[in-house]
């Protein structure tokens, strides 16, 4: 299956966790918060949220700003 | 604690909240933030990079700052709910700095989707800091929605013009029952202890210390003048005269 992680399109196996994906982009433990079309996700619940074919997953941290 | 800035019951010694955006590296950063005396600072919400160096969050950790996550970029209430909702995710904290802006070229305050956001997380338990127009309405608004304090630009974010309409900050402050926190449009010292003499209970600045020639002299600059803004609030200013009144006593 196909899904997009900030924007860019990964392959990736059928199943694919939330929490697996988020670790494609970032080993950070903490500062890190993850959306799956559009609903945050909270972390305690990423290794049980399965991914779709087609879904968007946006991973965010604080960076210098305001 | 002598004379703290009180935000939703958390105290603070310090009245300078600091930004953290462009800053030229973070060890620049760090040593302004250091100068600053800071006790909260704000951050951004962004896409991870993964080829990133270092990181603004270990820094203000290190030095045992409060993070205040913004809502900067989101132009409608629903996308800076989303990202207030996130930043509570990924660090957190219930606090926000709520920022919609209505276009690029001003990053004014939309009101309409301030107070539409403002009134949202406020439902969801968050403690609400909106950055807002000088409009002593708008302000009410948002107190009377429930924010925790009401943060009006003295003039246009990066700006460095200073505060542009005082009498309407004065106005903010005098019916106020939470902490106006001049947010935006400070250049350099003198504009900070501006908005302390009027009565701000602290002042929010980013660009005119990080792109500052010398951001940790600047941050230093900027801690006393909040100091000695909020002293000579605390103190009273004598009254304008247009004749001379003689220091001296009079010669016999």
């Amino acid at each position: 299956m196909e899904i997009v992680i900030n924007g860019k399109p990964h392959e990736a196996v059928n199943g694919l966790s939330l929490a697996q994906a988020v670790a494609l982009m970032t080993k950070a433990e903490t500062g890190v918060a993850a959306a799956v079309n559009g609903d945050v996700i909270r972390r305690a619940v990423w290794e049980a949220t399965p991914l779709s074919d087609g879904d968007e997953v946006e991973v965010l941290t604080a960076v210098q700003g305001g | 604690m002598d004379d703290p800035l009180l935000i939703a019951g958390e105290a603070f010694s310090s009245r300078l909240i600091m930004g953290t955006g462009g800053a030229p590296s973070l060890d620049v950063l760090g040593r302004a933030l250091a100068a600053s005396g800071t006790e909260l600072t704000t951050v951004a919400m962004r896409r991870v990079d993964p080829t990133a160096a270092g990181s603004v969050l270990e820094l203000l950790k290190d030095r045992g700052i409060r993070v205040l996550p913004n809502t900067a970029g989101c132009f409608t209430a629903m996308e800076a709910v989303r990202v207030a909702k996130l930043a509570r995710e990924a660090l957190g904290t219930t606090w926000v700095k709520l920022e919609v802006i209505a276009d690029e070229r001003t990053l004014l305050p939309d009101p309409l989707e301030l107070l539409t956001a403002a009134e949202q997380l406020v439902a969801d338990d968050f403690t609400v800091l909106p950055y807002t127009n000088d409009d002593p309405v708008l302000a009410r608004r948002l107190e009377q929605a429930g924010c925790a304090a009401v943060m009006p630009l003295g003039s246009p974010i990066g700006s460095g013009l200073g505060i542009r309409n005082p009498h309407n900050i004065e106005l903010i402050i005098e019916s106020a029952g939470v902490p106006v926190i001049l947010d935006a449009g400070i250049g350099t010292a003198s504009d900070a202890a501006i908005a302390m003499e009027l009565g701000c209970a602290a002042v929010l600045l980013a660009t005119s210390v990080t792109r500052a020639r010398s951001p940790e002299l600047m941050a230093e600059a900027m801690r006393l003048a909040v100091s000695g803004g909020r002293l000579a609030y605390l103190a009273g200013r004598v009254p304008r005269r247009k004749f001379a009144l003689a220091s001296s006593p009079p010669v016999e």
